[in-house]
């Protein structure tokens, strides 16, 4: 398995190809959203929902082999491309690498001009959410 | 006599740049319009060379600043067809206006049982204000229904009347849909039981030739940057015998004529309600733009504005995924849609990154909303300046987007 920082040097050179053309990025971020794992109807709930996001997005983890797995979902296309990335890149991993892990891709690949600022700060909440599942996680592996 | 928009286009500086490195396509005229020169030169010339406080300064520059405001004022009663001067009040903007009929007139004149008529088109601004004062005094809110098309049932409405209505407030043009409501009607039919009637008249004003007398309304709201002006600006339009029975809205300088320890005396309308010191430069720059709208006229500026609106349905109604929310007979030049299996907000920034502007979301109007099932649409609103070429890149990106979903 790659390591967090060869995901990341892979997705910013994907977006690299890219190059400045603002509709195809958005276009590759939506079909991004198709990657997601089925997200389990019942968890489809309030207590689920990440706050600070504009548009919805369902969020779960579990530990498998002291692992994080995620899973998540979202009411817009976008949205659900962007947790995506952020799946692909903290997914089955210790909790210790997710709390270290400095999410550089994101700034290298200029995601604050391409979503702007409302869904920027929905980002944040987004990995502000996945490390807390980390820590939650790694509080129960040492107690 | 039909317009030359190029050479109005020049006149708007905004207009002339890219985004995302494409020409910027502005339409999100419903929330804000673009500015043309004149009012930015009327702005900071104001602030270059007769920026003063107005009213009672003993020099020229207060001379001239107080003169200004005032022709504003003038230009106002006139583009709006009031009786006088003293009818028109300058708020903060359309907000400001109703809140000020609802904590002057409302808690005066209504109270427990008295019943507030609204309808299902209105903005959160005409319909939190009533709310607050139902909570304050008792009264009861009633809401007009609509039908799919977006349109009020008037039959309805009339159903609603009653002589404990006091009041009625209704929108003139529904930013969220375009829908224009028969409000000569309304206001006839409100008189009738003996109510008052306000028309928030934000997303008309700049579209359609108001005659307050005409209407025969009670109150007329709006705010200068739906209508080339600056921001931070509105008026409220009352009849002058209403305006006089009602208690002044904020205390202060400005609003008095005498003040003692004892009791203080207020001035006459319009000055009994603009406490404090004013929005001047604003209030000035504002008659630059209504000189432009006048220089247009609106019965040009809406036939060009509905031109674009009938081209625009006619490219996009073919467009598989592609449906419109609201379809009145009677709109404004809104353009409200969503496209199936996509979230209003993705649709809006797939357009942005086409440089085309549109707000997306419930539009300040949640309730419209749900009436419709839906979270939100995507909105597109145009202006004078917009072109048909422009129309036909908002359909072409639209039918693009719509593919991506709609195989």
């Amino acid at each position: 398995m790659s390591s967090i920082k060869e995901i990341q040097e892979e997705i910013v050179s994907e977006f690299e190809i890219l190059g400045d053309d603002k509709e195809s990025t958005i276009f590759y971020i939506m079909e991004l959203g198709g990657n997601l794992e089925t997200f389990p109807e019942e968890e489809r709930k309030e207590e689920n929902i990440i706050k600070g996001c504009q548009s919805k997005v369902w969020l779960i983890a579990d530990t498998v082999d002291g692992k994080v797995h995620y899973q998540a979902d979202s009411n817009t296309d976008i949205t659900k491309g962007l947790i995506s990335l952020l799946i692909r890149v903290l997914n089955d991993r210790s909790p210790e690498e997710i709390l270290k892990a400095d999410l550089n891709f994101i700034e290298r690949i200029g995601m604050g001009s391409i979503i702007g600022s409302q869904r920027s700060n929905g980002l944040a909440s987004m990995i502000k959410q996945m490390k807390l599942y980390a820590l939650a996680f790694q509080a129960k592996q040492n107690a | 006599m039909s317009l030359n928009i190029e050479q109005i286009r020049g006149l708007f500086p905004v207009l002339h740049q890219e985004v995302h490195g494409k020409p910027l396509i502005y339409f999100d005229n419903a929330a804000t319009t673009q500015k043309p020169k004149s009012v930015i030169d009327a702005l900071s010339n104001y602030y270059e060379l007769d920026n003063s406080n107005i009213h009672r300064g003993a020099h020229v520059l207060a001379d001239r600043a107080t003169r200004y405001y005032e022709e504003t004022r003038e230009a106002v009663r006139e583009f709006i067809g009031a009786k006088e001067f003293a009818e028109i009040i300058f708020t903060k903007g359309t907000t400001e206006s109703i809140n000020l009929v609802a904590k002057t007139f409302g808690r005066k004149f209504i109270g427990k049982g008295d019943e507030i008529i609204i309808s299902t088109l209105e903005h959160h601004s005409n319909i939190v204000p009533w709310q607050m004062l139902c909570e304050e005094t008792g009264a009861i809110l009633k809401i007009i229904p609509i039908n799919d098309a977006g349109e009020i049932l008037f039959g309805e409405f009339e159903k609603l009347l009653s002589p404990t209505t006091k009041l009625v407030s209704v929108v003139h043009a529904s930013n969220a849909l375009g829908t224009i409501n028969p409000v000569k009607k309304v206001i006839a039919a409100a008189h009738a039981v003996g109510a008052k009637v306000l028309l928030d008249g934000a997303q008309s004003t700049s579209h359609l030739e108001i005659d307050v007398q005409d209407l025969d309304c009670d109150f007329l709201a709006f705010s200068a940057h739906k209508i080339y002006g600056p921001t931070g600006l509105g008026v409220l339009y009352g009849k002058r015998d209403v305006l006089e029975a009602m208690p002044p809205f904020l205390g202060g300088g400005e609003m008095i004529k005498e003040v003692t320890f004892e009791k203080t005396t207020y001035n006459d309308i319009p000055f009994k309600f603009e406490a404090g010191t004013p929005n001047i430069a604003d209030v000035i720059a504002f008659k630059a733009a209504l000189d432009f709208v006048n220089s247009l006229g609106k019965p040009a500026i809406k036939a060009h504005e509905d031109g674009l609106l009938i081209h625009a349905n006619e490219l996009l109604s073919d467009i598989k995924g592609f449906v419109p929310i609201g379809t009145a007979k009677e709109k404004v030049s809104v353009l409200s849609f969503n496209i199936n299996g996509m979230h209003p907000f993705d649709v809006g920034q797939m357009l942005d990154a086409k440089g085309i502007a549109v707000r997306t979301g419930h539009h300040c109007t949640q309730p419209l909303m749900k009436r419709f099932g839906i979270e939100g649409t995507v909105r597109a609103s145009f202006s004078v300046y917009n072109t048909r070429s422009e129309i036909e890149k908002l359909a072409e990106g639209i039918a693009q987007i719509a593919r991506f979903k709609n195989k």
